[in-house]
């Protein structure tokens, strides 16, 4: 379960207040969607959670299955079985995506006090979750991103997210950029992972998403608060009237 | 030099005074009086501008002592267990040792001697003073023959090892014949040696169609060791030669390289790697001249830079009149880890043919926060993903290496190097 709890987050550098006061809760196998105009401060927030260095917590809790971790590094949020899939995965030349992969799955293990996966159980786990989401084994020797497709970085966000099964998964614009087939691909992925024990955040700012990851509930986001809440249905609502009547409120 | 008398420093007062009571050959004493009218190099003098050696070398010390026989015997041995190569061609303190080499295991049409009448300036380096100086006082050149034909399978190592802080001078020339392909490996050893100051020249005159690796380890070196390294090529038509460094040890390390292509059609790749920590200083400076007809020059180069450790590279591409379709590019990136880490970047192109493709670049920054966050979003502490991510930056060129054994070890290298950072 992920709580949020009248969180206010700043961009360090200038002192701006993007998420204010935003408080959200997402129970154990519930997936949430979040939606909103664009600059509302989504990424930010997928961001503060994941613990990116770049904002500064004003005040505020984040509780992941009731501890508050805002006060770990990012590394022990993850091992903690937090899950940011990026809206622009990184490149990282020189880094095989295998070795990447096993170095992350045998961090966590570690951390958490397992052993480390053998070779053998490592390739079968990666073979087995790849050929799921349709990505060639050629594409993990290479570097991690370079030179990947939109949606074949999407699709290996969502592949790590399968590999490393955490309790929490934050998909930030998952959609962008994504044609409809790498789209359903991706949502297939993620929707295998839906659990009575795992919860999701699901950010977006267009409902087709929604279409293919079926939220349980949606929640609209705007000026650094959540300012509605309800069912699937506000979703469609959105799609037909816009973000217009909570951008106006501004003014 | 010019108008201005210069001043004498201590040490050049004191190679003066260590040179006269040397028996020197002719070549040796005409090497000395032109290193004397140079003097040791310093600040102003542009190939030497961010590694002030008149300022660095404070006290010299003494000559290294020709090896006694147990020394030999115990390098021996201790050779057997460390050394790279079965083949091998050993110096102790400076000097050619038989006795610790494995001549037997070198293949047929290889032969090592020794010679006083080898030039003092190789074909490509002329008045660089620190050559002077290496010819001056190495005794004699040790040249090594591999003759065309040769069937050159195991790479050939050169194995250095210095056991006094002393100082050694050696000079090599190597002479690859026509249409060889021969792997050679230079190994720089002085962990027990303290603050030796060694100075090595390494020539090779490679022949047409003749294909060389070069690896040179400066790994092993002693923390405190000073070491002016030369490496000078000449490439006959269609040959190749790649030379890669990996510089981790010594206080002071200055490696300049001079490559000049002869003969048309040939390839030169130039890389290393520097890992630097402490005080440490290494300078790579080289010259790559374009002296004929379609030739191709890489030079890449890495430093990853921490503590209060200092990093040059200055890289001069040379494309002659007439040397037309000449294909040139240069890159040299480094990485800084902590704010007091410096790098210095010079990398030059001087261009007098017209149809020549020539580029260079180079960068100096921090690890990308970027890069970090994503892997330590995936579960890897700091640490480790920092490590991750050098490991990748050396990795690129280290990767260049062909010979397979060679890339292990040196990747073993970094790989140790970077351990030593968090523990």
């Amino acid at each position: 379960m992920l709580e949020i709890r009248n969180l206010t987050v700043k961009i360090a550098e200038d002192d701006k207040t993007i998420i204010d006061g935003l408080s959200l809760t997402v129970k154990d196998g519930e997936v949430a969607a979040i939606m909103g105009p664009n600059g509302s401060g989504k990424s930010t927030l997928s961001y503060a959670i994941a613990g990116k260095e770049d904002y500064e917590i004003v005040e505020g809790e984040v509780l992941l299955d009731g501890k508050n971790i805002l006060e770990m590094a990012a590394d022990e949020r993850a091992a903690k079985g937090l899950f940011l899939a990026f809206q622009y995965p990184i490149e990282i030349p020189g880094v095989a995506t295998m070795t990447f992969l096993k170095a992350a799955m045998n961090a966590q293990r570690k951390k958490r006090g397992e052993g480390e996966l053998s070779t053998p159980d490592f390739m079968r786990t990666v073979r087995a979750g790849a050929e799921k989401l349709q990505v060639p084994m050629d594409m993990l020797k290479r570097g991690l991103n370079v030179g990947f497709s939109g949606g074949e970085k999407k699709r290996m966000e969502i592949l790590q997210m399968a590999l490393l099964a955490p309790t929490f998964g934050i998909l930030d614009e998952t959609d962008s950029g994504l044609d409809i087939d790498a789209l359903r691909i991706v949502a297939d992925g993620v929707n295998a992972l839906r659990d009575p024990k795992r919860g999701f955040l699901v950010i977006t700012h267009y409902q087709r998403l929604l279409d293919y990851i079926r939220p349980d509930t949606v929640h609209v986001m705007a000026r650094g608060k959540i300012v509605r809440s309800g069912g699937p249905e506000l979703a469609l609502e959105l799609e037909k009237n816009g973000y217009r009547d909570y951008v106006s409120e501004a003014a | 030099m010019g108008a201005h008398p210069r001043e004498i420093t201590k040490a050049e007062h004191d190679l003066a005074a260590m040179f006269a009571r040397t028996e020197a050959t002719e070549v040796a004493r005409d090497a000395f009086a032109l290193f004397s009218t140079m003097g040791l190099p310093h600040r102003r003098v542009e190939a030497w501008h961010y590694t002030d050696l008149r300022a660095k070398l404070g006290d010299i010390a003494p000559l290294a002592k020709a090896p006694s026989a147990e020394l030999v015997g115990q390098v021996a041995s201790e050779l057997d267990a460390a050394s790279v190569s079965a083949a091998r061609i050993v110096f102790v303190d400076g000097r050619f040792v038989a006795g610790a080499s494995r001549l037997s295991a070198l293949p047929a049409g290889v032969r090592v001697g020794e010679s006083d009448a080898v030039p003092v300036w190789p074909e490509v380096a002329r008045d660089e003073p620190t050559i002077a100086l290496n010819a001056a006082f190495a005794p004699s050149a040790t040249v090594i023959e591999i003759a065309a034909g040769a069937d050159v399978v195991a790479p050939i190592e050169i194995y250095s090892y210095v056991t006094a802080a002393a100082q050694t001078y050696a000079r090599i020339l190597v002479r690859v014949g026509a249409g060889v392909r021969a792997t050679i490996v230079e190994t720089h050893d002085g962990e027990g040696a303290g603050a030796h100051q060694k100075n090595s020249a390494l020539i090779f005159e490679i022949g047409d169609d003749a294909r060389v690796e070069h690896i040179a380890r400066h790994v092993d070196e002693s923390a405190e060791a000073t070491h002016v390294a030369s490496f000078a090529a000449t490439l006959g038509a269609r040959a190749q030669l790649d030379s890669f460094a990996l510089v981790a040890g010594g206080a002071l390390t200055r490696r300049q390289l001079y490559v000049r292509f002869d003969g048309d059609h040939a390839r030169v790749g130039l890389r290393g790697a520097a890992l630097l920590r402490g005080n440490q200083h290494c300078d790579t400076t080289l010259v790559v001249d374009h002296a004929a007809l379609d030739c191709e020059s890489r030079e890449r180069f890495k430093h990853i830079v921490e503590d209060e450790a200092t990093g040059v590279y200055q890289g001069k591409v040379i494309v002659r009149p007439g040397a037309q379709k000449t294909d040139g590019a240069m890159k040299s990136d480094a990485i800084l880890l902590s704010e007091s880490a410096r790098m210095h970047n010079k990398p030059e192109l001087e261009i007098f043919a017209d149809d020549v493709v020539c580029g260079h670049g180079a960068t100096v920054g921090a690890l990308d926060d970027e890069q970090l966050f994503y892997l330590r979003a995936r579960g890897l502490p700091k640490a480790e993903a920092e490590t991750l991510l050098l490991e990748a930056f050396a990795g690129e060129v280290i990767e260049a290496v062909r010979d397979e054994t060679m890339q292990e070890a040196l990747r073993a290298d970094a790989q140790a190097w970077l351990s030593e950072r968090h523990s």
